[in-house]
């Protein structure tokens, strides 16, 4: 059996080969433990890790020592925001975010609640975009941060981070930046960007899981508190021994990424503009979120009278994700698309592809002609689909939620 | 996350996909569940002189344990008098498609569709078949919480 396509690159990537390849020596051959002083094994060892911190902070515009190695973007947003907060506690507890960030900020802005903070959670303009005037508004006088995210994992949206700092900054409030998604396919200019913390993830731009990092600014000097303690490493802002493996991956697919971002992002772009012609073909197919300020490879779109998950399981031929969670027991669709103010039945709808680097034109075209037979064939069984053909306005109907 | 056998069976060749005519006297129709819950059933039963299902068909917009609950109590509906179809039980319907616990929700969509049917059936006798308003056709019958 054929392994199905591919189109979940904003879950995660392959490791790219040019990348495995750098990363295995690091597992036997030069196993040292980068924190050993007193011998060759250890020196080689942290070579290579300083080499990964340079290849890093080269894609981002940043300094070497800006930059803290993480088990993930996960881990560096908790850090980020728990670490700052607590730090600067003492000015303030007013915490601000959006709705449609992930999970990883959402749930640590709800665990400084419990320890007393207050947070705002902003909601999205329709684009997914933040409304810059309600941000400026939320702020207060003892706001001490503020975290949104860069490029939104669901529906790809930029936010414009440039003008969100510039306001953080005229008002003396830390700025976070999760752009776990981002990087490889958006420049980042930190000397330029008034940003404060930023948190980057390995696996997403074709390196492996388990390694990430976290941006923290040296001018001027932003601090944090550690959350892991132990040995003092990474100048005591994260215990615990280096992977060295893991952050040789990480430093070449950022490499590697800085490397080849033009074309791949031109060829990428090419192969998902030819998706959405192919998917916009089909009736009542509609897409989320600002087609303009969003990442190259993301289309998220909705089939009205279908729903995402039988869709999803229609197609086994392709790999991709729904914005319909019926597959938790909370039966709630997306709450991006929800936060967008999409009605519920077209959150319901929702798939996300996401092409990538390894995606090809034969690819999309199997894709296109897969989905819109399936799309015809649920339509043939949903009592929707029909109600919309004999013209019945469905949200006229008295429906009895459950 | 895995699905049944079965469940993947219906999905792929659901039985009796479709409509039959909601103006006749003799036809039932259960539409439950709401589009923003992701999940909308209708079912259409034929009865017989005799009181006996002769027909059922069945359109669901839903997740694919949806579409297969409704896809097997058509099948479990045709030869049934209404009072054997009303001793359908969605742990019955559950428990033949082997539904994991987040999929109960739709067994018991199943088995309000058939009561839905049947009232809506029940009623139009009780009014008489010269009476044709068809009722409650598009209006989505309120379900209870899992059970």
């Amino acid at each position: 059996m054929n392994r199905p396509i591919y189109l979940d690159y904003s879950a995660t990537t392959p490791v790219d080969p040019r990348v495995v390849k750098k990363m295995v020596p690091y597992l036997y051959e030069r196993f040292g433990n980068p924190a050993s002083r007193s011998h060759g094994y250890g020196w080689e060892a942290e070579e290579a890790v300083e080499l990964a911190r340079e290849q890093v902070a080269r894609l981002v515009h940043a300094d070497p020592k800006e930059i803290v190695w993480t088990s993930g973007a996960t881990e560096s947003n908790n850090l980020a925001i728990t670490g700052a907060a607590r730090f600067h506690q003492g000015n303030g507890k007013h915490l601000i975010t959006m709705t449609t960030e992930h999970k990883a900020v959402l749930d640590t802005m709800r665990n400084l609640e419990r320890e007393g903070f207050e947070v705002t959670y902003l909601d999205p303009l329709p684009t997914g975009l933040l409304n810059l005037e309600a941000f400026s508004a939320a702020i207060r006088p003892d706001t001490v941060l503020a975290s949104i995210m860069q490029v939104n994992n669901e529906i790809g949206v930029i936010q414009d981070i440039n003008a969100i700092g510039e306001i953080c900054r005229a008002r003396g409030v830390l700025f976070h930046v999760d752009a776990a998604q981002s990087t490889g396919k958006v420049a980042i200019d930190l000397e330029a960007l008034p940003v404060d913390l930023m948190s980057f993830s390995a696996h997403k731009t074709y390196g492996p899981k388990g390694i990430g990092a976290l941006y923290v600014r040296r001018r001027p000097r932003v601090r944090i508190e550690a959350l892991m303690h132990g040995g003092g490493h990474e100048r005591g802002m994260r215990s615990g021994t280096l992977a060295t493996h893991q952050i040789v991956g990480m430093g070449e697919a950022f490499r590697l990424a800085h490397q080849d971002m033009a074309s791949d992002n031109e060829r990428i772009r090419a192969l998902r503009d030819k998706l959405l012609a192919g998917l916009a073909a089909i009736d009542e197919a509609y897409v989320n979120g600002d087609l303009q300020a969003r990442v190259p490879h993301n289309l998220n779109i909705s089939f009205n009278f279908v729903e995402g998950e039988s869709l999803m399981m229609a197609m086994k031929g392709i790999a991709v994700s729904s914005g319909s969670a019926c597959t938790s027991a909370s039966l709630e669709p997306s709450y991006v698309l929800r936060a967008l103010g999409r009605p519920d039945e077209l959150a319901h709808s929702s798939i996300r592809f996401t092409v990538g680097r390894f995606t090809t034109e034969a690819e999309i075209d199997a894709a296109i002609a897969l989905v819109a037979r399936n799309v015809r064939k649920l339509r043939e069984l949903s009592p929707l689909w029909e109600m919309h053909l004999e013209g019945i306005d469905l949200s006229t109907v008295q429906w009895a939620a459950h | 996350m895995a699905y049944s056998d079965k469940v993947l069976d219906h999905y792929e060749n659901p039985r009796n996909v479709g409509s039959l005519d909601k103006n006749d006297p003799s036809v039932g129709t259960g539409m439950v569940g709401a589009p923003a819950c992701g999940d909308v059933m209708r079912l259409h039963i034929k009865v017989g002189q005799d009181g006996v299902i002769e027909q059922a068909r069945f359109k669901t917009y839903g997740c694919g344990s949806a579409i297969a609950a409704s896809s097997l109590v058509t099948e479990w509906l045709r030869g049934k008098t209404l009072d054997q179809a009303l001793t359908i039980k969605n742990t019955d319907i559950a428990e033949e498609l082997a539904l994991p616990p987040v999929k109960i929700h739709c067994s018991v969509l199943a088995e309000d569709a058939i009561k839905a049917a049947i009232n809506d059936y029940r009623a139009k006798q009780d009014r008489g078949a010269a009476a044709l308003e068809p009722a409650a056709t598009h209006v989505g019958v309120r379900h209870r919480p899992n059970s």
